[in-house]
């Protein structure tokens, strides 16, 4: 069953159609690359999909749980709205790293802010915030940043505030992670860290979508990919057949534009 | 007259200066959050309520707001402040009223300097808007809210002197009456008190400034 079901999603800023109905599905543990030009709708998909934005129709589908659905009448109250959100994780294009917490503390604030409304937090207070240390540390260590947890996100390179800011969003344990042009703000010679942590969560079977502009990247790594334009899911398919075989001529114009 | 005389004179009176003060940032510092976030609201009427508010408080002189507030609710309904010192009661809420309003658009102006991302940030992580605030962008705006604060505070400790128009016997004052006996250096004098104040003042935001270079926002 696919743990993620995007179907016929609309969203429009003022009068430009911005996604004029986009469908698509994604399997546990697969991969999938969001290509397209800029100005095609890409990242409000995303947006739409992590509730930055509200689309204005059409429906998500998480694990089996619907999170938006513009039919449906039933209210949510905000609480249940920011819950149903956490099934999905999203790590940004310029970091958002929280300049005040030293990294570590980044990982776990969220964290910590949650453990607050457990019933037994007053009782084992000391307790539930070790353990989240130890996720945190644990998922640092992961990302290769042992030696910084103790650093304010202003004292570190581009790629390890990237690295930061994947292990900030798995802490939650999101079903799926959501990135958006993750190495875009980055020098081109740390762009290699970044793609090497996405790889290594590929081999442990995380679901992850994508947007990105690194071609060669999204074809080595994705199970998938979606080329859209103007608003529309243009071609897709498995991720060798669209980028080796394209068959639109939009998707065959703007490989040759990347590749150039 | 003894030097020492003056000089305890001087002390009492500034330290209405100094109470005045107190009290001002005691009361204006939340208030002008509260004004803040009206004139950012996002409902309409609040929000140009709260600019038109500010819009008199800033665009008319202080003292004519004190006048305003000490006389105008006895003229008008007969009401008179309470308390053994209600001069100080009626500068005090004037000066709040009008301070208020100035930190209101420092704030504001802190507030929106910070990028939308921080706050998308705290979303995707689960956050409600009230968390995303206290956690993750009060102290942002707070160390970028320094420097024009420090001119506010400097500003209002030599400002409180005003509140002598409605009889607060503050420092001026006091050496108001020595001159009108003949004797003119203590107003000269008065000066001291206040460079001394700001120094204190300096010292202390730059150690503020100091405990926050931390990080960079």
């Amino acid at each position: 069953m696919a743990i993620l079901e995007v179907t016929n999603l609309t969203k429009s800023f003022g009068k430009t159609k911005v996604l004029k109905g986009i469908s698509f599905q994604l399997e546990k543990g697969n991969v999938l690359s969001v290509i397209g030009s800029s100005g095609s709708g890409k990242t409000t998909l995303l947006r739409c999909i992590n509730f930055l934005e509200t689309a204005d129709g059409g429906k998500i589908v998480v694990d089996g749980d619907t999170i938006f659905d513009s039919e449906s009448d039933v209210k949510l109250s905000k609480k249940q709205q920011l819950e149903k959100q956490l099934k999905i994780g999203l790590v940004f294009q310029d970091f958002n790293l929280f300049p005040q917490y030293n990294v570590l503390d980044n990982v776990t604030l969220a964290l910590k802010i949650r453990a607050k409304e457990r019933p037994d937090f007053k009782k084992n207070k000391k307790q539930i915030y070790a353990e989240i240390e130890q996720k945190a540390l644990a998922l640092l260590k992961k990302m290769g940043l042992s030696d910084k947890v103790k650093n304010y996100p202003c004292e570190l390179s581009g790629g390890q505030k990237q690295r930061v800011s994947i292990a900030r969003a798995m802490a939650l344990e999101p079903k799926i992670l959501f990135f958006d042009e993750p190495t875009s703000a980055l020098d081109p010679e740390l762009t290699g860290e970044i793609l090497k942590v996405i790889r290594e969560l590929a081999e442990e079977h995380m679901t992850m979508v994508i947007v990105t502009h690194e071609m060669t990247f999204a074809r080595e790594v994705s199970d998938y990919i979606v080329f859209m334009d103007d608003g529309i899911i243009a071609e897709e398919g498995k991720a060798e057949e669209v980028i080796g075989n394209p068959k639109t001529e939009r998707l065959k114009a703007f490989l040759s534009k990347i590749s150039d | 007259m003894s030097f020492s005389t003056v000089n305890s004179e001087l002390f009492i009176g500034f330290f209405e200066n100094v109470k005045l003060f107190g009290i001002t940032l005691l009361f204006a510092l939340p208030l002008g959050l509260i004004i803040a976030f009206g004139s950012m609201s996002k409902f309409s009427p609040v929000k140009l309520l709260t600019r038109g508010f500010v819009w008199i408080i800033r665009g008319t002189p202080l003292m004519l707001q004190l006048f305003v507030v000490f006389y105008v609710p006895g003229l008008l309904f007969d009401i008179r402040f309470p308390g053994s010192n209600p001069r100080m009661t009626a500068a005090a809420i004037a000066f709040v009223i009008n301070y208020a309003c100035y930190f209101s658009e420092i704030y504001r102006g802190g507030i929106e300097s910070i990028p939308k991302g921080q706050y998308e940030a705290g979303q995707v992580l689960g956050m409600t808007k009230t968390q995303v605030f206290f956690k993750v962008i009060l102290l942002q705006v707070i160390k970028r809210i320094v420097p024009p604060m420090s001119n506010e505070f400097m500003t209002l400790i030599k400002d409180t002197s005003l509140a002598r128009v409605i009889a607060v016997a503050d420092i001026i004052m006091v050496a108001g009456k020595f001159s009108a006996r003949g004797i003119i250096w203590p107003l000269f004098y008065t000066a001291l008190f206040f460079l001394v104040f700001c120094g204190l003042m300096t010292v202390i935001f730059g150690r503020i400034e100091k405990r926050l270079d931390y990080f960079k926002a």
